[in-house]
């Protein structure tokens, strides 16, 4: 069974192809890494995905997700399938959140929509809103309600950003370089956070960054794009331990290298 | 020998609350010494005192025995030629309407330094990797790496005694940090070097000295491999174990 698959995705605006000839599928449930320096279509890819692409920039190839045909499909069907069957958390929750809009209020609009589209009884909102902030951890919910982003960390503002994608109950989750703005104990806790959200939840994960070692500790699966290709995909130990591709081994190589360092073999 | 010395700095912005407290480190001639630490530890602050670009309201700051002063212009002219720095942002550090020859000689000329500006342009561009026809060229015709490679150039073609580095690399793809790494480990062989960085794998890679900052205060200080081998500070502890490493070769693990 199969929750997305992108077939021979290829992007383009008029005068260069961004990604050429893309094809993966996830499973429900599964947890797919997207790895890949910058230029390397890997964003481009998520946003065609929820079919959020700029309009320069020209779709063809097939991807359905959830049963439905996201490339070619009208907006009204879009809007329908994020929230549903997709939502996304994107690497600076600073840009991300409203900053003249209160947290709780931001974590109540994606409730709101779900519990309409239920058709059960909104007056429920508010005590969601409060399970939300508990299930991603964030301390204080009578104060960080009524704060504005600016006021909160970044770690807690991005908590806020899982909380929203949370309150849609999607399907897949994509995690878009979610932990690369946030320093490296921030990083560990969101890491933790996400992965023990999506196994509790059955939600697949869309893992996308640059970063090998952090997709290794979240993905099952993973792609490694350059140049808006895929060079190599497998299972994120044999890629990461025994990767095939020389783009691959250059970039598991230079992984490494701090790693080595660190353990003081530099 | 020491090049600098840093003794109880302590610096606050306007009447706020401290940034730097009791900030007291050296770095001896030849060092090549690592500030790490997280956002709000003061390492980018710290790092504003060393240029001389704020002054600190507690302490000193030592340069080659004598000490730092902001508001000296005449000791400040001598300072800028014996320290340089380079920055993070490869696109925003490079003006875009210069070639690149006028961005590297530029700071042979603000100081009025005699000799064959051409040719010493050349020695820096190729001791960075790159070909001498760079020169010629533009800051957009370049990728990331090759701008902070032109960067470093222009920190280096005046020989400084000292080179500043703030977040050099963290801008920079893997394959490319890897590279400008080596190319900063070259140039710390005839240079003193501070290396501002949140990231301490690259810091282990590239620095003999390790200075940890957290919330304005040193925590711990020493030599890298005793440090990455036995962290003393819960804060350096932490900071160790929260860096994502590779899976095992050895033994291929499950992510759960």
């Amino acid at each position: 069974m199969t929750l997305l698959s992108v077939e021979n995705l290829t992007l383009a605006t008029r005068d260069a192809r961004l990604v050429e000839d893309l094809s993966f599928t996830i499973a429900p449930g599964e947890r797919f890494g997207l790895i890949g320096e910058s230029g390397s279509g890997k964003s481009l890819t998520s946003l065609a995905v929820t079919g959020l692409l700029p309009q320069a920039i020209r779709a063809t190839g097939r991807i359905t997700l959830d049963g439905t045909e996201v490339t070619g499909a009208p907006e009204s069907r879009l809007t329908a399938l994020r929230g549903s069957a997709v939502a996304t958390v994107f690497q600076e929750p600073l840009t991300a959140l409203d900053p003249l809009m209160p947290l709780g209020r931001q974590i109540a609009g994606p409730v709101r929509r779900r519990l309409k589209r239920e058709g059960a009884d909104t007056a429920a909102v508010a005590a969601e809103v409060r399970a939300l902030m508990e299930q991603v951890r964030l301390p204080d919910p009578d104060r960080l309600l009524r704060a504005y982003p600016h006021e909160v960390s970044g770690g807690q503002r991005q908590r806020v950003a899982i909380a929203m994608a949370l309150a849609c109950r999607p399907k897949l989750l994509i995690a878009d370089e979610p932990t690369t703005a946030l320093d490296v104990t921030t990083q560990a806790e969101i890491v933790t956070l996400l992965l023990d959200l999506v196994r509790e939840r059955g939600i697949a994960l869309l893992f996308i960054s640059h970063d090998l070692a952090v997709v290794g500790q979240v993905a099952e699966r993973v792609m490694v794009m350059r140049h808006g290709r895929a060079v190599e995909s497998g299972t994120a130990a044999q890629v990461l331990t025994a990767p095939r591709d020389e783009y691959t081994r250059t970039l598991v190589a230079a992984a490494r290298r701090f790693d080595d360092a660190l353990e003081g073999r530099g | 020998m020491t090049l600098l010395q840093v003794e109880n700095v302590g610096f606050a912005y306007g009447k706020g609350r401290a940034v730097l407290e009791d900030i007291s480190f050296d770095v001896p001639r030849g060092a090549n010494v690592g500030l790490v630490g997280e956002s709000g530890s003061g390492k980018s602050t710290l790092l504003r005192l060393l240029l001389g670009l704020d002054s600190p309201q507690r302490g000193r700051i030592l340069f080659d025995g004598a000490p730092l002063d902001a508001r000296d212009r005449g000791y400040m002219r001598g300072y800028r030629r014996q320290v340089q720095a380079v920055f993070q942002d490869p696109y925003s550090s490079l003006n875009p309407a210069h070639r690149i020859r006028r961005i590297v000689t530029e700071p042979l000329r603000s100081l009025k330094i005699p000799g064959d500006h051409r040719q010493m342009a050349e020695a820096a561009i190729t001791s960075v990797g790159l070909t001498p026809d760079t020169l010629d060229r533009y800051p957009h015709q370049f990728s990331g790496g090759q701008r902070q490679r032109i960067a470093i150039a222009r920190a280096i073609v005046a020989r400084p005694a000292l080179l500043l580095a703030d977040e050099a690399v963290s801008a920079l793809d893997l394959s490319t940090r890897v590279r400008v790494v080596d190319l900063f480990r070259q140039i710390a062989r005839d240079m003193t070097m501070v290396f501002v960085s949140h990231d301490m794998g690259v810091v282990a890679a590239l620095c003999d000295r390790i200075v940890v900052l957290d919330r304005g205060r040193i925590v711990e200080a020493g030599d890298t491999a005793a440090i990455l081998k036995n962290p003393q500070h819960p804060y350096t502890q932490s900071l160790l174990s929260s860096i994502p490493r590779m899976p095992d070769a050895a033994q291929p693990q499950d992510p759960t």
